[in-house]
C-alpha cells in the first residue's frame, strides 16, 4: 500500500537525531508493547509477521510519525486484537479515561471487514525451499514492476519500475503480499537486486552509490535487451 | 513533569486488560526487559566481528554463509532467519537500513537505536548515503563505492567493518572494545 510507512527516498525529515548510551527501552511502556506482541502470537491473534507488519502500516498516518516505533507497534497490536474480536476499543478508552487522562490520538484504525488467516505458518522461519527452478540467475538484468496496490507489499515505492541486477538468489520464501492477507504462504523465489543510485534517483544521485534490496520473483521482469 | 504520552497510557491500559483476561503473563514485561538488557545486544555482533578479524578461515565461512557460521554462538533474541554479512573494504562501504519498517538483526545487535527506526534515517540513507555518513562523522574517499542494503525481506544484514591497523597484535578484549554498534550497521568505522 502507498502508506506513510514507505519512507525510502522521501524528502523533508531533516537531521538524524542520535542519543548517546541509549537504553534498550526508554520507558516501561515500550517493553509492555514488546511483551504484548509476544502475547498476540501465543493467543493466535497474530498468525504471521506479514500480517503484523501490515497491521502497523494501516494505523493512522499522523500517529505513525508521531508515536514512535513502539507506538506504531501498539497501533498494530490493538488493530489485530479488535479485528479478532478479543477486545473493543471502547474498553481501552474507558480504562485510559478512568486513570484521569484524556485519550489523545489513537493510532489503531481496525477494519470492520478484516482479512481472515485460517492457517498457521508451515515452519518457524519463513524460508521454504522450492522445487521449481528460479526464473532469474545471478548477473541477469531485471526491471521491477511499476504498480501499486492497497495491500501489503515489500517492494518499496522508490524501487518500482527500476532497472537492476540480480546479485544473489536465496531460494523460496513465504510471499508477504499473499501471506499478510491470509491467501496462503505462496512461497516465491527471493533475490537480492542491486540498483545504481542513478537508476533510482536520476542525475541528482550521489555518485558511486547503489542500493540493494531483497525482492520476490513476482516483483520482477526480465529487462528488455538493449 | 510532562504529560504522559497517549501511547504510553494506552499500552498500560491494554496491559492491565490482557492480564485480567489471562492473555498476558504478569511477568512477561520484566522478562522482556531482562532479555534485552542482559543477554541480547551489540556485544554479540562484536564477538562475530572480532572472530572474523582474528581467524581468516572463520571470516571466509562467515562471508560465504553467515547463518551457518554463527550457529555455534547460540545467540538468542530472534529476527535472524538468514544472515548475510557484508564486508567493508577500501573499495566498498556497506550500510544497512529497513525503509519499510525497521528490520534489524536483533540476535546480533539487540533492539535498534531510535534513529534507525525514525523517518529521517529511513528516508534519507537510500537517497543520500554519503550525506548521512557525513552526519555520523564518516568521510569516505570518492572512489569508495557506497552500497546500502534495504532489508526488504527476512534476510538480516551485518556489516563487517575493516579491521583496525595492527589488529594482529591486539588482545581479543582490545578488539571487542574497538567494535561499535554503528560500525556493524555501517554508519561508523
Amino acid at each position: 500500500m502507498d502508506g506513510i510507512h514507505d519512507l525510502g527516498g522521501k524528502h523533508g525529515f531533516g537531521q538524524i537525531v542520535r542519543e548517546a548510551n541509549e537504553p534498550a527501552f526508554h520507558e516501561r511502556w515500550e517493553a509492555v508493547v514488546f511483551a504484548l506482541s509476544g502475547a498476540l502470537g501465543a493467543a493466535g491473534v497474530m498468525r504471521n509477521v506479514d500480517q503484523f507488519r501490515h497491521a502497523v502500516e494501516r494505523i493512522d498516518p499522523v500517529a505513525y510519525l508521531d508515536h514512535g516505533y513502539y507506538g506504531r507497534w501498539l497501533g498494530g497490536i490493538e488493530t489485530l486484537l479488535v479485528e479478532a474480536g478479543l477486545i473493543r476499543q471502547r474498553e481501552i478508552d474507558d480504562r485510559v479515561r478512568r486513570s484521569g487522562h484524556s485519550l489523545g490520538r489513537v493510532a489503531a484504525q481496525p477494519s470492520t471487514a478484516p482479512d481472515q488467516i485460517g492457517y498457521a505458518p508451515e515452519g518457524l522461519a519463513a524460508q521454504r525451499p522450492l522445487s521449481a527452478a528460479p526464473k532469474f540467475a545471478v548477473g541477469d538484468a531485471v526491471v521491477t514492476q511499476d504498480a501499486s496496490s492497497a495491500g501489503h507489499t515489500r517492494l518499496p515505492a522508490y524501487a518500482r519500475g527500476k532497472p537492476g541486477e540480480v546479485i544473489a538468489w536465496h531460494d523460496g520464501w513465504v510471499f508477504p503480499d499473499a501471506n499478510a492477507h491470509g491467501h496462503g504462504e505462496q512461497p516465491a523465489h527471493l533475490y537480492t537486486i542491486c540498483f545504481p543510485g542513478q537508476a533510482l534517483w536520476g542525475t541528482g544521485a550521489e555518485p558511486g552509490t547503489a542500493v540493494c534490496l531483497d525482492l520476490f520473483e513476482p516483483y520482477l521482469d526480465r529487462a528488455a535487451q538493449s | 513533569m510532562s504529560e504522559a504520552k497517549p501511547q504510553a497510557l494506552r499500552a498500560e491500559a491494554l496491559e492491565s486488560i490482557l492480564i485480567e483476561r489471562g492473555l498476558l503473563k504478569p511477568e512477561a514485561v520484566d522478562e522482556v526487559i531482562a532479555l534485552f538488557n542482559e543477554r541480547v545486544g551489540p556485544m554479540n555482533g562484536a564477538r562475530v566481528v572480532v572472530k572474523a578479524w582474528r581467524d581468516p578461515d572463520f571470516k571466509a565461512r562467515l562471508l560465504a554463509d553467515g547463518t551457518e557460521a554463527i550457529k555455534p554462538f547460540n545467540f538468542t533474541g530472534g529476527q535472524v532467519d538468514k544472515l548475510v554479512v557484508v564486508e567493508n573494504t577500501p573499495q566498498v562501504h556497506n550500510i544497512v537500513v529497513c525503509t519499510l519498517c525497521s528490520c534489524y538483526p536483533w540476535a546480533l545487535l539487540g533492539l535498534p537505536p531510535r534513529w534507525y527506526k525514525d523517518p529521517a534515517y529511513r528516508s534519507r540513507v537510500v537517497r543520500e548515503p554519503r550525506a548521512v555518513l557525513g552526519e555520523f562523522g564518516v568521510e569516505l574517499p570518492a572512489r569508495t563505492e557506497v552500497r546500502v542494503w534495504d532489508s526488504s525481506a527476512e534476510i538480516r544484514y551485518l556489516v563487517l567493518p575493516q579491521a583496525p591497523q595492527g589488529a594482529v597484535g591486539l588482545s581479543e578484549q582490545a578488539l571487542l572494545d574497538r567494535v561499535s554498534r554503528d560500525a556493524m550497521i555501517g554508519v561508523g568505522l
